[in-house]
């Protein structure tokens, strides 16, 4: 019988216990102990020593015996009363053979060829029986170590990352990939960096239109970067010629915080200079920026418009072709061509090098690629927004 | 900048059926963004009416209503809305009189604000349309009654369109202007816009005036004299200033309805007629004009820096104390105005006021900025001068406001007028062959070139390789090559450019530091935590009970204009940010949380002075002294790991018991950071001012030299503390200077093959006294076990029966391995006995058996 339809059967079998006939041949020799229908061993235990004939009679009686003992036999307990009932020494097969060496010799091989057949079967029928009580007992066990997997505790959480960090993140990834490094600097900046190395004149309208914070006291120089330009100024002062490097980071503005402005932000603003760029290859990094963050099927539209750090100066809008509600375009953030006087500030000779810049708002391009409508959500802390997103955005 | 769309359409001829979406288009398209558009949100049929007669009836309510006989058609003609030529209406005002042209507003006509007229009973009557005052029609703020359109100097046939009649059928496009393009502040310059973007004729406004005033100069009217004896930056202050005259003008006069509502469409509020007309042609020509009354002025004008102390009353009556900065104009009497900022109160223009004296002039844009910021002063005037104004323009604005002084205030154009113009021309930029294609990226034609910088108004001349391309005066922005090349590129469009994907050399990837922290961040979310980005601003309290262990006030770095004046420190710790952040999702419900968040905290050092005196002016390399003074003035700002738990860490499930956070909680994800970024790190009981005494741990890093650097906390709150932040009494953080942790964190790993000899394994119990940290003692056993010690881990803590008071049990679980045989028991046990002598030494600890 196959393994799984043992237990099957078992399983029927562990709760519906064989009636308890006691079914040895020998009515004359039947123990007080058995005389009760009730005994769960299902068994008659044979200690009577009264002597038994050896014939084949008598031989078939105890083999039958012990075959339907054994037959009867559904866990571990019973199987070993049974073994010792039926092969132990007391049992009526052994004595039977016990009286072999009594028998003439003439009718020894006869006889012996008997009980051996005999106690052959018998061994046969346990040995089947020890393995079917095995496969019954572990799979009742199984059974008795059922759990209701819907149920079970949950003790482990996966917390999130924030979406604006797996954005940069994300950024980041796209960029390194096309050879780019990512360049890093302070958020406390020194006012130099933060507009005077941008060609952001001290008496500009561009410079006060900024909201910049100040620290105290103001004649200290010293502010609250407005955009991540100041690292593209620390790169190209920094590293050697020719540089692709983008920067992503924190910046402030002195925007009270409603749905769509908060004084603290992130931007992602990328350089590259080199020789012979033109804003064909803005143009063409940008693309392939928006496919990577939007699809195949983005694309780039620029506009005339003015930065003191860029010129020409452009604002990008970006084809979302996944936008909900239907594909659109959307401003996505400004770029150039670099401002000599930038390149000029970090020692770069313009009529040798050319550069392009870009910039984009993290939680702006996470509010229109995610559908987000008020960025308050992004800032507040609420556990529930970043756990929307996870690892992943 | 506001364009009312008729207005736009003297200077530019749009098409027939012209909307307001199609001149944004156009003008996006040269970089004029879209804000936005606006009408009068007024509908229906409105039309002049003609008062035949009335009856006052008393009301109840002390009111007294006008039951009126209205014609709003000529005889036997259906009115606009298809009813009676003749309407019954009732009238609330008691300021008009029969034969009266007014405008009704018939049933159908919605009014601003989504006003509905219908017929309706009122009074005991049915009013059968409106008779609207100037505020219902939206044309001003006046309620004081309906509007007579007599006092417009109107006679109207009755049942014309009044909207028509009014300008109330204008629309005006808003489009944002870069400050990079004064000139656009004007209908004049977006008009010259549009025609770029749509090559439709434009019609210069200013070119038919300039010839008015050609023959005047400095000392032919009003004499003028500029006397800047303190130029900022080396620019004077005043380069061009035009006076014209007007004698005998009625200034009480009515402004007429088309001028109001252009100047409503542009944004700017119908004040007197003259005023009126120097905002229009600012408007309209770009230039800012001030008004004053002759007579009120006390002999010729001097422009000039103001004494420092001296004072002037502006005309919002405030009285200003000036700086040495300031450009004031001034006459015998001293200051009379805040140049190109506000005017004086004591020549101001009033109804009274009989000869006008109109300035147009030319200010330094840098001077007026100044001046702005200094007295928090912006207005449309400032706005424009900060830009900068067309010094070409002035005559021919002074020239336009005294043609429609003339026009609508009467009076007449005195012969006397001033022309003082010192401005210089702007200097010519050499544009080589090919440097536009060489930028844009685009392969140009000659022609295309020329014609563009043609078109914006620049005169060109061919040079050797090149051209000289003079700017037009109203383009003080274009000064070098790169600003030729935006202005063809734009002419031409944006959308010519090609898409090329630059090859950049192989890059090096991230940064290691870059690596670890993002490693930090993904550890931490994946054990559990929840991003969050805390606030940095802070008041002084948060940072001292954060910022410092022991308590006491930190150096942080102060804001001069913070947002919320109660915080105006940059935070020292992340702990703050999390604390507010916990309290918010707590208030939503939200009552078990992980949150943690990695970001720069601001670390001045006490008694260092930040910043630098003076900034280098852009545009040039600064030295190497210059470019490391820079470098040093700014604080450290390393990043920090905040964490902060409370509530649960596992809820109440079937079979399993709520798990409530605790300082274990805190500790275990500082440890799984630390391993995650493979710096070993070390635990010691410690103290913090904001955490709990007794559950507070110090994390230190060892050194290869043997000292350790303390890398941060971790604790429970002071449960006081937590109370006073309406929070739970626990709650588990860490505050860990992931910098720090990142700059000591293994380099490479150095791994050493694996012993495959069996490991022996040992108990041993030691008792201490319950002061003493099990940390301490188990550093004191692995020292002294040596290196057989494979691992050490602490089993038990037992304090009860069979230990004295005051000590505890210490059960540690010892694995020992040798890499090149198989240990005998003897060699493990004296291995276990070193480590016992170790602890019995420092700690008098007792073998228990």
């Amino acid at each position: 019988m196959p393994l799984r339809e043992r237990v099957r059967a078992a399983r029927g079998a562990l709760t519906v216990l064989p009636s308890g006939t006691c079914s040895a041949g020998f009515p004359q020799v039947v123990p007080s102990a058995c005389r009760g229908a009730a005994s769960p061993l299902n068994l008659c235990l044979v200690s009577d020593p009264t002597p038994v004939v050896l014939t084949e009679d008598s031989v078939n009686e105890a083999v039958a015996s012990a075959l339907a003992a054994i037959d009867a036999v559904s866990d571990t307990a019973t199987f070993k009363a049974v073994r010792i009932a039926h092969t132990g020494e007391a049992s009526p097969l052994s004595r039977l053979n016990g009286q072999l060496k009594s028998l003439p010799n003439d009718q020894k091989a006869a006889a012996g060829k008997l009980m051996g057949q005999a106690r052959g079967r018998v061994n046969q029928a346990l040995a089947a029986k020890e393995a079917d009580v095995v496969a019954l007992e572990s799979a009742a066990q199984l059974a008795a170590e059922a759990v209701d997997v819907t149920a079970l505790p949950v003790r482990k959480k996966l917390g999130a990352r924030h979406p604006l960090s797996l954005l940069q993140d994300k950024v980041g990834d796209i960029f390194v990939g096309m050879g780019w490094e990512v360049a890093e600097g302070p958020e406390l900046e020194n006012e130099w960096f933060n507009f005077d190395a941008l060609n952001f004149d001290p008496d500009h309208p561009a410079r006060a239109m900024q909201d910049t914070f100040f620290v105290e006291p103001v004649s200290s120089h010293l502010l609250l970067r407005t955009h991540t330009s100041p690292v593209q100024v620390r790169s190209l002062l920094t590293r050697e010629l020719p540089v692709y490097v983008i920067a992503p980071g924190r910046t402030y503005r002195t925007d009270e915080l409603d749905a769509t402005h908060t004084p603290v932000f992130s931007q992602i603003e990328g350089i590259a200079v080199d020789k012979g760029l033109t804003m064909a290859h803005l143009r063409g990094t940008l693309e392939f920026f928006a496919r990577q963050m939007f699809g195949d099927e983005a694309k780039i539209r620029l506009r005339p418009n003015y930065f003191p750090f860029t010129e020409p100066s452009a604002e990008m809008d970006v084809w979302q072709p996944g936008a909900k509600g239907g594909a659109r375009w959307v401003e996505w953030g400004g770029c150039g061509m670099v401002n000599p006087n930038v390149l000029r500030s970090a020692g770069i000779d313009p009529d040798e090098y050319s550069g392009f810049a870009f910039g984009v708002g993290i939680e702006r391009t996470l509010q229109f690629r995610n559908n987000l409508n008020d960025m308050r959500d992004m800032v507040e802390g609420d556990v529930r927004f970043s756990q929307q997103f996870g690892m992943v955005v | 900048m506001r364009i009312p769309i008729s207005w736009l359409s003297e200077f530019v001829e749009l098409p027939v059926g012209t909307s307001v979406d199609d001149i944004h288009a156009a003008l996006v398209s040269v970089g004029l963004e879209e804000e936005g558009s606006h009408d009068f949100d007024i509908d229906g049929p409105v039309v002049v009416g003609e008062v035949l007669e009335f009856s006052e009836e008393p009301q109840t309510n002390g009111k007294t209503i006008r039951w009126c006989s209205v014609r709003v058609a000529p005889p036997g003609v259906a009115a606009a809305d298809g009813g009676a030529d003749v309407r019954g209406i009732v009238c609330g005002a008691p300021n008009f009189f029969v034969g009266d042209k007014v405008v009704v507003t018939l049933p159908g006509a919605v009014l601003p604000g989504g006003f509905a007229i219908a017929a309706r009973k009122t009074y005991g009557h049915i009013s059968d349309g409106m008779i609207a005052s100037a505020r219902e029609l939206g044309l001003g703020e006046e309620h004081d009654g309906i509007l007579r359109l007599a006092s417009l100097g109107l006679d109207p046939e009755v049942g014309t369109d009044a909207l028509n009649l009014l300008g109330l059928d204008d629309a005006a496009v808003e489009v944002n202007v870069t400050p990079d393009r004064g000139y656009a502040f004007s209908i004049r310059g977006i008009a010259r816009e549009y025609a770029h973007a749509t090559g439709v004729v434009f019609r210069d406004p200013a070119v038919e005036l300039q010839s008015a005033t050609a023959d005047l100069d400095a000392h032919s009217g009003v004499e003028v004299t500029i006397d800047d004896r303190a130029p900022i930056r080396g620019r004077v202050g005043a380069s061009v200033f035009v006076t014209r005259v007007v004698r005998g003008v009625d200034a009480a006069a009515a402004t007429p309805s088309w001028m109001i509502a252009r100047l409503k469409l542009a944004g700017i509020r119908s004040v007197s007629l003259l005023v009126d007309i120097t905002n229009y042609v600012m408007i309209e020509l770009g230039q800012p004009l001030h008004g004053y009354d002759l007579d009120r002025l006390d002999g010729p004008i001097v422009v000039r820096r103001a004494e420092p102390g001296e004072t002037l009353t502006t005309l919002d009556s405030h009285v200003r104390t000036l700086d040495g900065e300031d450009l004031v104009i001034a006459d015998a009497s001293g200051a009379i105005g805040l140049a190109g900022v506000m005017g004086g109160l004591s020549t101001e223009i009033t109804d009274e006021t009989v000869d006008v004296l109109i300035e147009a002039a030319n200010f330094d844009p840098v001077t007026i900025a100044r001046t702005v910021r200094r007295h928090k002063l912006p207005s449309e005037a400032s706005k424009r001068f900060e830009r900068g104004v067309d010094p070409e323009v002035a005559a021919a604005a002074a020239a336009r406001a005294v043609q429609l002084i003339e026009e609508l205030a009467g009076g007449h154009a005195d012969s006397l007028g001033s022309r003082y113009h010192a401005h210089e021309q702007l200097t010519p930029i050499f544009l080589p062959d090919a440097y536009i294609s060489s930028l844009v990226g685009v392969d140009y034609t000659d022609a295309e070139i020329t014609d563009s910088l043609i078109e914006i108004g620049a005169t060109l001349e061919y040079a050797h390789d090149g051209l000289l391309v003079a700017p037009p005066s109203w383009r003080p922005d274009l000064t070098h090559k790169a600003t030729l090349a935006e202005e063809v590129a734009r002419i031409v469009g944006y959308a010519r450019i090609p898409s090329i994907i630059p090859v950049a050399p192989s890059g090096r990837g991230f940064t290691r530091e870059q690596k670890l922290r993002r490693l930090a961040g993904d550890t931490l979310a994946a054990s559990g935590s929840t991003e969050v980005l805390g606030s940095p601003f802070v008041n002084a309290e948060l940072n001292t009970v954060f910022g410092s262990a022991d308590g006491s006030p930190v150096t942080a770095i102060k804001l001069a204009n913070p947002l919320d004046a109660e915080s105006p420190f940059l935070r020292t710790s992340t702990l703050p940010g999390l604390i507010d952040i916990a309290r918010r999702n707590l208030s939503r419900g939200l009552t078990d949380l992980a949150l943690f968040e990695v970001g720069a905290v601001f670390l001045p050092e006490p008694g260092v002075t930040y910043g630098v005196t003076e900034v280098p002016l852009g545009a040039s390399l600064p030295s190497a002294e210059t470019l490391a003074e820079l470098n040093a003035s700014i604080p450290p700002q390393p990043w920090h790991v905040g964490l902060l738990f409370l509530g649960n860490s596992v809820d109440k499930q079937p079979g399993q018991n709520a798990i409530p956070v605790g300082v274990a909680d805190a500790l275990d994800t500082v440890r799984l950071l630390a391993d995650a970024l493979d710096v070993p790190v070390s635990v010691r009981q410690g103290s913090h001012a904001a955490m709990h005494p007794g559950r507070t741990a110090e994390v230190t890093v060892a050194l290869p030299t043997g000292d350790e650097v303390l890398v941060g906390y971790v604790g429970e709150l002071l449960p006081a503390l937590a109370e006073q932040y309406h929070l739970p009494r626990v709650v588990a953080v860490a505050e860990i200077d992931l910098s720090a942790l990142i700059e000591l964190a293994a380099r490479s790993v150095e791994a050493t093959p694996l012993a495959g000899y069996p490991a022996a394994t040992q108990d041993v119990s030691l008792v201490v006294a319950e002061t003493v940290a099990a940390g301490e003692v188990q550093r004191a056993v692995a020292a002294g076990a040596g290196e057989l010690l494979e691992s050490i881990r602490l089993v038990d803590d037992y304090r009860s029966t069979g230990i004295d008071e005051g000590y505890k049990s210490l059960t540690f679980a010892l694995r020992f391995r040798a890499s090149d045989r198989t240990l005998t028991a003897a060699e493990a046990s004296d291995s276990r006995l070193a480590g016992v002598a170790e602890a019995v030494r420092q700690f008098g600890a007792v073998v228990r058996e």
